[in-house]
């Protein structure tokens, strides 16, 4: 018997995002904090729904165990994305972090409409961002019962 | 610049808890980090609806910023809470932290499906479960953007 995808299966990790600052800044703030995070990016909202759909070059993308999504995307907006996710009976169990610059009201209530898990604002800080990726990192790859990789493949 | 709602409001947080000796721990936990919280207690599925719908003895109750839910109780269950609440167009933007002592992977997974925003299992250790709670507040109260209060009410 293999001990592949035992206990030690890396945590699959769906960051959208379109600003590669912002991503450069996530990828080396969870390398900091755990070693056994894949971090895959998409750049816009059509990327991210390729990627769950493992659609053309995506057919062999894993199920992401949590997703980091930005609100503003081009192509697809990403309250289109949550919305997508969350009615499609395979994808919805997936938790949903929206990590975002908006701090708009407007924007909070409607991400939790669409069924967004929770909803974080970017601080302009640098070191505060970090803190932010680490509390991430610390409270949903560590804490949290997350859903169970690999189901409904 | 000072947000409405923001930093000095006391933050409503639901626990909907049958066990005092859990009640009590959260509370304590709570007090020892976060002075601005007031815990908000229901024993059973059927008295957390009667809360959030303001029946009876609770026609004054606050709308909590965010509920704390068991899954195992008495008279309603929190399963049957959890769809009642996600199901109903005033309350669904309500974070549902899931709080209990199931560990198993059905649950988990029924939990997400019926929208929880997250799921913990509560260690059996008493420090773990304190630095469980210290850890929702720091994530759920201090990082996390909730919704307003003020929406819907």
């Amino acid at each position: 018997m293999k001990a592949i995808g035992s206990k030690d299966a890396p945590t699959e990790i769906l960051l959208v995002e379109d600003s590669p600052g912002d991503v450069r800044l996530t990828q080396e703030a969870f390398r900091d904090a755990n070693q056994s995070i894949h971090l895959h990016v998409a750049s816009d909202g059509v990327e991210a729904m390729a990627f769950l759909r493992r659609e053309g070059v995506h057919a062999r993308a894993p199920r992401p165990d949590i997703i980091l999504l930005d609100l503003n995307l081009p192509k697809m907006d990403g309250r289109e994305v949550l919305a997508h996710i969350k009615g499609d009976e395979n994808l919805k169990t997936i938790p949903i972090v929206i990590l975002t610059t908006s701090e708009a009201e407007v924007d909070i209530v409607k991400s939790y409409q669409l069924r967004a898990n929770c909803y974080l604002s970017k601080p302009v800080q640098l070191d505060e961002f970090e803190r932010l990726v680490k509390s991430i990192n610390s409270f949903w790859l560590t804490d949290v019962k997350l859903p169970q990789q690999g189901q409904n493949k | 610049m000072q947000v409405i709602g923001g930093s000095g409001m006391p933050i409503e947080v639901l626990l909907v808890e049958d066990s005092p000796g859990d009640v009590r721990l959260t509370r304590e936990a709570f007090s020892e980090v976060n002075s601005s919280i007031h815990l908000h207690v229901a024993a059973d599925g059927l008295e957390a609806m009667a809360f959030l719908r303001r029946e009876g003895v609770h026609a004054r109750a606050p709308r909590p910023s965010i509920i704390l839910l068991d899954l195992n109780l008495p008279k309603m269950d929190g399963r049957e809470v959890l769809a009642q609440i996600k199901a109903d167009s005033n309350l669904k933007t309500i974070p549902i932290v899931i709080l209990t002592t199931s560990n198993s992977q059905v649950d988990v997974e029924r939990g997400y499906q019926l929208q929880a925003n997250c799921y913990l299992s509560k260690p059996v250790q008493l420090d773990a479960f304190e630095s469980l709670v210290k850890s929702i507040n720091d994530f759920w109260l201090t990082k996390v953007k909730l919704p307003s209060h003020r929406q819907l009410a």
